[in-house]
């Protein structure tokens, strides 16, 4: 008796070891392939921040020297990278309330209970999110176009004379936000949706018996109620607008008048266009802490708020 | 009500049509001749339909070679992906073993950083391995899918504990749980990362722009930002090149969307 408990024991903490050796002989590939990839080069990022890493170190290694703060100073002391960053907080500060009034309004379009054919409408607002970026940029270059352009087009029936959209320094960040914003509203509508759907339809139904108008219930039912996933759509949409890169690069490469530079193009032109590698370092490390800073100054907002 | 009902369903018609009018108009651009499409006003369909833009795309431009790499780095990194996350995302959830959560807990953290935070480090780091301007460059950053590993992991949950332990006393090794009894019941997800992930790398444009010197090796994101720089007044040929990027993944999506969608709610929101 006691012999065939301690065997029924030995062959479970057998299957527990071969269990915890199958754990990890799965996970550590995934593993693996994440700490060189992805976790190495992002401290490294830190490091070679503090290095005067360029073309000449890229050829020799022998030219690397350790620098301190110096392309910290420099980079404050540089203005197009002041552009770049008040261009990016502007693309923050326009694009996200903008593109998160846009998905809302979407969602509830489609979440409506008197539309028809739902599925349909769901996927042709999505359809925009999954297209090639670079593709859609060179469309919207096009679509944008001062002379030829549909959305001066269209405009020019309300006594909107042409826009020189990506060529007036003025016009081109507003350019780029409605591309970015008919890009990305449809995922953002689909975790909205999610949302809706779990408010109660009884709840509108009795503001609205009580005589309460569209806005009002949308101020004092809908958004209270999913407030968490407003947060959340902030949240992503920061990130998304902090990543701006390829929009400028296809659209207007920066111009006019740098007045689309943004934080990665400027990364990326330092260290891919000037291979200044040290120095594009300590922007990525800024950039990252821009990221990190917005994103707990909204959890703290939210906290406050008690919306999570 | 009927009339309520309507008039919602028109609107969001309107705003559809709206939201999908520029992709038609690039595919009924991409038909007209040259310079048909610089005229105010704009005309919206070609006035006599041609297949031009496409034979001078993949005769003279050699589109051909870009929609090949960009099939064959996609379709690798789709495969990778899935053979590097799936046991990952299956191990986090179901086998026991020291430091699990808190190396979870740890790959959560990081899905904060953006992956262009290191790109310049990785880019070095490449270079040292000898893989700059070559297709396993492009893929490198589709092996370290922490996002992957969260889907999966969530998916993985829902599988009841008795059923693995059954096949544990049956006498079937860990290899053979996963493989016979998890992957089966896993397909809807592994589906909707393969998706992620081809569409992913497909429309990835600054690591391959970064990473791929070599023309020859250009993907199709690559090769039309290129060539929209040195053609830009070639309205017709250049939506011709953006119907062929962008098609492809699309109808990918279009047949596919189901398992797009409700993986992109596990993924954001259930998260």
């Amino acid at each position: 008796m006691s012999a065939q408990r301690r065997t029924s024991e030995s062959a479970i903490a057998a299957g527990r070891a071969s269990e915890a050796r199958a754990g990890w002989a799965m996970s550590s590939p995934a593993l693996a392939a994440i700490i060189l990839f992805f976790v190495l080069p992002a401290i490294a990022s830190l490091a070679l921040s503090f290095t005067d890493f360029d073309i000449y170190a890229l050829a020799d290694i022998g030219n690397l020297r350790f620098v301190g703060f110096e392309n910290y100073e420099r980079l404050l002391g540089n203005p197009l990278f002041w552009k770049a960053v008040t261009n990016t907080l502007l693309f923050v500060g326009f694009g996200v309330p903008f593109i998160v009034a846009l998905s809302l309004f979407a969602a509830m379009l489609v979440n409506s209970r008197w539309l028809k054919w739902r599925p349909v409408w769901r996927v042709a607002l999505f359809a925009p999110y999954v297209t090639t970026l670079v593709a859609t940029a060179v469309v919207w270059r096009y679509l944008l176009h001062t002379r030829y352009g549909l959305v001066n087009y269209l405009l020019s029936p309300f006594g909107i004379a042409p826009i020189d959209w990506l060529g007036d320094p003025h016009a081109s960040l507003p350019a780029i936000l409605i591309f970015v914003g008919w890009k990305t509203f449809g995922y953002n509508m689909i975790i909205f949706l999610a949302a809706l759907q779990t408010v109660p339809r009884e709840l509108d139904e009795a503001a609205r018996i009580d005589g309460a108008g569209w806005f009002t219930r949308l101020r004092h039912v809908t958004l209270p109620a999913i407030a968490p996933t407003v947060l959340l759509v902030s949240v992503l949409t920061v990130a998304g607008m902090f990543q701006l890169f390829a929009e400028p690069y296809v659209m207007t490469q920066g111009g006019p008048a740098q007045s689309t530079v943004t934080i990665l193009y400027f990364m990326y032109e330092e260290g891919f266009k000037w291979w200044n590698l040290g120095s594009g370092a300590a922007v990525a490390f800024l950039l990252f802490l821009c990221i990190l800073a917005v994103t707990l100054v909204q959890l703290r907002l939210a906290r406050r708020s008690g919306a999570i | 009500m009927s009339l309520r009902r309507w008039s919602v369903t028109l609107l969001a018609a309107l705003v559809a049509l709206l939201t999908i009018a520029p992709l038609l108009w690039m595919l009924s651009v991409s038909f007209m001749a040259r310079g048909e499409a610089s005229q105010f006003p704009p005309p919206l369909l070609p006035n006599d339909p041609s297949l031009d833009n496409y034979r001078m795309l993949f005769g003279t431009f050699g589109i051909g070679r870009f929609l090949l790499n960009s099939l064959l780095i996609s379709t690798l990194a789709t495969g990778l992906a899935l053979l590097f996350t799936i046991p990952a995302g299956y191990a986090f959830a179901k086998l026991r073993f020291k430091g699990r959560d808190a190396t979870f807990r740890l790959l959560v953290a990081a899905l904060v950083v953006p992956g262009q935070i290191g790109m310049l480090p990785l880019f070095l780091e490449l270079k040292a391995m000898g893989l700059v301007n070559s297709y396993a460059g492009a893929l490198v950053p589709w092996l370290a899918g922490i996002f992957g590993i969260f889907l999966v992991r969530q998916y993985c949950l829902s599988i009841p504990d008795e059923m693995l332990e059954a096949a544990r006393i049956d006498g079937a090794s860990e290899g053979q749980i996963l493989r016979r009894i998890v992957l089966p019941i896993l397909t809807p997800i592994i589906v909707t990362l393969a998706l992620f992930v081809f569409l992913g790398s497909w429309n990835d444009f600054m690591w391959p722009l970064i990473i791929l010197a070599d023309q020859d090796l250009y993907t199709l994101p690559v090769a039309l930002a290129a060539m929209s720089r040195q053609h830009v007044q070639d309205n017709e040929l250049m939506m011709a090149g953006a119907v062929v990027t962008t098609l492809p993944v699309l109808i990918l999506f279009l047949a596919l969307q189901r398992f797009y969608l409700s993986g992109l709610l596990t993924g954001s929101v259930k998260g």
